[in-house]
């Protein structure tokens, strides 16, 4: 298993580029909460895409999520689905 | 070697793995720790979203109780501390045990494992150190879990002007804000302590190789892991 994990190789993502990538979400998030004029679902939906945006970026890149076998990271991603029905499920008591 | 052109095998180091996951049991142990962090996380801001939209009032103006600018350079110190993480993993796989090398012909030195790791726990101490200035200001004029302390700075701004304040659920945002923010400042805290704990234990004494590296990255998962929340919670918190 050793010699199987050190043959395979992946190129090292630039990480000074995601770093930029990272700050600039960052600048537009806060321009856009409080320099855009849009209504505040549009301004919502947005926020939340620029911020899952650079949750992503993060976990690909820096946690080298990217470069994992499936195994690996399906430990990361069955918790997300059901974090979304627990608060889907908690919304739903509320509203119903 | 370039960041472009060099070619290695990114997270599996030379060192035997576990069967199953394939990799070696502390990185697992990690991240089924980080699978379960994610749900604990879930459940405040579940309820934080429950809250928030069931509460019989506005909840306060982005901006108007908090302070965005500054939360903002804070994350962008968060977001540094993840790249300087990330460096010091880079320099230990490239065999950087060093603090600074000159480069002949450059004017920058090259940093190795001591040098970014020092910047990571640098830039993660100053991120607490903002929280608790935060805190502190905010306490000071009067935004507290209960809400906003009677005869404070806050509570004379928001009796002028009760819907930007959010006066009818400012107990619920100020519990909600409070619980959120510090249990992330206990997970950030704790980060530091356990870098710094194998700074002087470990990468000072220069006890980690190319070849066995996974204290660095193990660390490095939970720190990567602290700044996503962040990243999710600033928005949640402070831009909504």
């Amino acid at each position: 298993m050793t010699t199987a994990h050190a043959t395979e190789t992946h190129k090292r993502p630039n990480y000074v580029m995601i770093w930029l990538y990272l700050f600039v979400l960052t600048v537009a998030e806060v321009a856009l909460a409080f320099e855009l004029p849009v209504s505040r679902n549009i301004k919502l939906l947005l926020l939340l895409i620029l911020a899952v945006w650079k949750a992503l970026l993060v976990a690909l890149f820096f946690m080298h999520l990217k470069f994992e076998r499936w195994r690996l990271r399906l430990i990361f991603i069955v918790p997300l689905p059901l974090a979304a029905i627990l608060v889907t499920v908690a919304i739903m008591e509320k509203v119903f | 070697m370039t960041h472009g052109t060099q070619v290695l095998d990114q997270m599996r180091p030379p060192y035997p793995a576990e069967p199953g996951a394939g990799v070696y049991s502390s990185k697992l142990g990690m991240w089924v720790f980080l699978a379960s962090d994610v749900m604990f996380f879930t459940a405040l801001i579940g309820s934080y979203i429950v809250l928030r939209f069931g509460a019989p009032g506005e909840w306060a103006k982005p901006g108007a109780v908090l302070n965005v600018p500054l939360t903002a350079v804070n994350t962008f110190l968060l977001i540094c501390s993840s790249v300087s993480m990330v460096k010091a993993y880079a320099a230990i796989q490239d065999g950087k045990k060093y603090f600074l090398r000159p480069v002949p012909g450059k004017l920058l030195r090259d940093g190795g494992l001591k040098f970014w790791l020092l910047v990571t726990m640098i830039c993660g101490a100053a991120f607490v150190s903002v929280q608790v200035v935060e805190y502190i200001k905010l306490v000071g004029h009067g935004f507290t879990p209960a809400g906003f302390r009677e005869g404070s700075l806050l509570a004379e701004h928001a009796a002028a002007d009760p819907i930007k304040y959010g006066v009818t659920v400012a107990g619920l945002y100020g519990s909600s804000f409070f619980t959120m923010t510090g249990f992330h400042g206990f997970h950030v805290t704790c980060g530091v302590i356990s870098m710094t704990y194998l700074y002087f234990t470990k990468v000072l004494p220069e006890k980690y190789s190319p070849q066995d590296y996974r204290g660095i990255e193990v660390i490095g998962l939970y720190w990567h892991f602290v700044d996503l929340v962040w990243i999710i919670l600033f928005t949640i918190v402070y831009l909504i």
